[in-house]
């Protein structure tokens, strides 16, 4: 190989007057950014291993350690700025695709920071949350439009089956291969303490964790990695994979790397050969064919599990969801272009998909149209980044909403994006038992669990200012946003009104 | 009484409990003062064999070896710690050899010096540096 024309883009910078050469940067870099001259007893760096996780800077016993954008930069160009660059250079060096990790970092428009929530003043009392009851409960599933009486006069109680939330928010689909086993335990010990659920993804529940099936809700996906009897019924509720919003419209990669041991036994394919989910369901090319996958998978476990479908957010959402709501799907999870993910092609995470808002905004407005809103719950994932976004996307219209890359960052995940080496030094995005054990569940649940608990509070707050006592009564209640820097198309999209109107 | 345990499982051998220990032991307030250049004598190790690290201190036994041994009457356990009186030991590191578990060390003059639970210290916080230092709740101090 020639000349390497990438500079590092990070710099570490040691501040040698606190550095007492422990050594533990060095130790816990799995990238072997840092090492230590035995002759010279100082530690050095090598910069161009260094992704900026942060994990040496959070371990320091000294804080001598910063990492840093590398100042040496490109003339200043707005059409191409250094991004662009680097990718150039890495692609004419490796000839491949660029592959990234995590949600979509450009800087497109986060509709979220343009909706402002309302408050009661004067006319009508704000609730306080610490003196009041208020009630952050929701249940997901198919509901009556209407209360059904038998022919004795007594109202039918009946329901298709539901998912019970003790609030509006659920970890989403991490598989056990792209994440590790001590990550998977934290979310599904977090989950069943907090009366929430988390997803398995498509990487097949582990044998230890059925035990929290309760709590657990089990996808099927393209690639049917883990399907069978057993994990079906092991958890709350079913979920279709159709599409993840990092990536729309392509499957996923697993490289054989990652398929070791446990993985490999739990995914039911040999260890060392990729897991490839494709693009496709192949057995699914209509909303008819989706229908029997929602009924084989309803017949399977004899109709006491909600389905799921997921999709991601992409241009004709609403007639796609209205189609899922007529398959017979109890549950529509929608999946915005700034989800996560462990690996996705660059130019697909940066570029194929549409933002969250405007696709909830939009579904909700489509399902109420034909009348068949109450057919389906709908779960919007794809960058909840906190409480007030889960209160603003409740507002819109969801039922719930997906969180997975904010329950990473409680597990220490510091979005340094590359997910897919396989290195993560925090032990979430690894299956090396050497960085695996870094992460010790039980800091994990208490962390998810504080997360969430403060998460709750700040969503009792919001409504509690709101004038609202329940989170049922917020859903869909556009009258409680409004919007800012935004256009017409836009708020009309988003079916609100703009800041002082 | 409250002990040091040490669970393998999430021991990274990242080795901050050396340094913690040695930090809480050397009276001087700032670490990259106290340590920086120094070579350290901590009084709880890392022990490493292949992919297994393991912290090892003191176990502050019920009938410590090392006290029955000390020729010098040096060592001697009260309110359950087992503790070196600096100023009456000679050296021998006899201690050293008895000690089942391998917790006694020679520190940096030469006598014996071993963990004795550094709650006191002026530069500790509440619970033995290498507890709080663990950046894994690896190291815990608890009842048992």
């Amino acid at each position: 190989m020639s000349l390497n024309y990438i500079t590092p883009e990070f710099e570490i910078k040691r501040n040698y007057d606190r550095c007492i050469s422990c050594r533990v940067c060095e130790r816990q870099c799995a990238n072997e950014a840092h090492i230590y001259d035995e002759d010279s007893k100082i530690m050095l760096a090598d910069e161009s291993k260094c992704v900026d996780c942060q994990r040496c800077v959070s371990l320091c016993p000294t804080h001598a350690l910063k990492i840093v954008k590398n100042e040496c930069a490109f003339r200043e160009n707005a059409n191409w700025q250094s991004d662009t660059i680097k990718e150039i250079y890495k692609q004419a060096s490796s000839g491949g695709v660029l592959l990234s990790s995590m949600g979509n970092p450009k800087p497109l428009p986060v509709y979220w920071d343009k909706m402002l929530v309302n408050a009661s003043q004067v006319t009508n009392p704000p609730i306080d949350p610490l003196r009041e009851p208020m009630e952050t409960k929701v249940f997901l599933g198919k509901k009556p439009s209407r209360p059904e009486r038998n022919a004795d006069g007594s109202l039918k109680t009946d329901l298709p089956p539901q998912l019970e939330l003790s609030m509006p928010v659920m970890f989403s689909a991490m598989s056990y291969g792209s994440i590790s086993y001590n990550a998977h335990e934290s979310l599904a010990r977090a989950a069943a303490e907090l009366g929430i659920y988390y997803n398995t993804g498509e990487g097949g529940l582990h044998e230890d964790f059925y035990a929290y099936g309760p709590n657990t809700i089990v996808q099927v996906a393209s690639g049917r990695f883990g399907v069978h009897e057993g994990y079906l019924s092991a958890g709350a509720a079913i979920e279709i994979k159709m599409g993840q919003g990092a990536k729309p419209g392509i499957g996923g990669h697993l490289p054989g790397t990652k398929i070791v041991g446990d993985v490999s036994r739990t995914r039911m394919i040999p260890e060392g050969s990729d897991a490839i989910s494709p693009a496709p369901h192949h057995d699914i090319y209509s909303i008819e064919d989706l229908r029997q996958l929602v009924y084989s998978l309803k017949e399977a476990t004899q109709y006491k599990k909600p389905v799921i479908v997921k999709v991601a957010a992409v241009h004709n959402i609403a007639a796609i969801a209205s189609g899922i709501a007529r398959s017979g799907a109890d549950i529509i999870a929608i999946d915005g272009f700034r989800g996560g993910t462990g690996a996705a092609p660059t130019r697909i995470r940066d570029n194929v998909g549409i933002p969250i808002e405007l696709a909830l905004a939009a579904v909700d407005q489509r399902l109420r149209d034909e009348g068949i809103r109450n057919d389906v719950s709908l779960v919007v994932g794809g960058s909840i980044r906190c409480a007030s976004d889960v209160v603003k996307a409740i507002a819109l219209g969801a039922d719930a909403c997906y969180v997975a890359t904010a329950a990473l960052l409680a597990l220490g995940c510091h979005l340094c994006r590359t997910c897919q080496t396989g290195k993560c030094n925090w032990g979430i995005a690894t299956q090396r038992p050497e960085l695996v054990k870094r992460l010790n569940p039980n800091i994990g649940r208490e962390r998810l669990v504080n997360l969430m608990t403060a998460w709750k509070h700040e969503i009792k707050e919001l409504m509690g200012g709101m004038g609202i006592n329940s989170i049922e009564t917020l859903r869909g209640n556009r009258l409680m946003l409004r919007g800012i820097n935004m256009t017409e198309k836009e708020l009309e999209i988003l079916g609100i009104s703009h800041a002082g109107e | 009484m409250k002990r040091i345990f040490v669970d393998e499982k999430w021991c990274l051998g990242c080795r901050l409990c050396e340094y913690n220990c040695a930090y809480s032991n050397s009276g001087v307030v700032g670490m990259s003062k106290a340590l920086k250049g120094k070579k350290i004598y901590p009084r709880i190790r890392v022990e490493e064999k292949g992919d297994t690290t393991f912290a090892v201190s003191c176990r502050h036994c019920e009938d410590p070896m090392c006290s029955k041994s000390c020729i010098a009457g040096a060592i001697t356990k009260k309110d359950g710690i087992v503790r070196v009186d600096q100023e009456k030991c000679v050296g021998c590191l006899t201690c050293v050899l008895v000690c089942p578990y391998g917790a006694i060390a020679p520190g940096e003059n030469g006598t014996a010096q071993k963990c004795e639970l550094c709650i006191g210290n002026s530069n500790s916080s509440g619970e033995p540096a290498c507890v709080g230092g663990c950046p894994n709740k690896a190291i815990v101090f608890e009842e048992r």
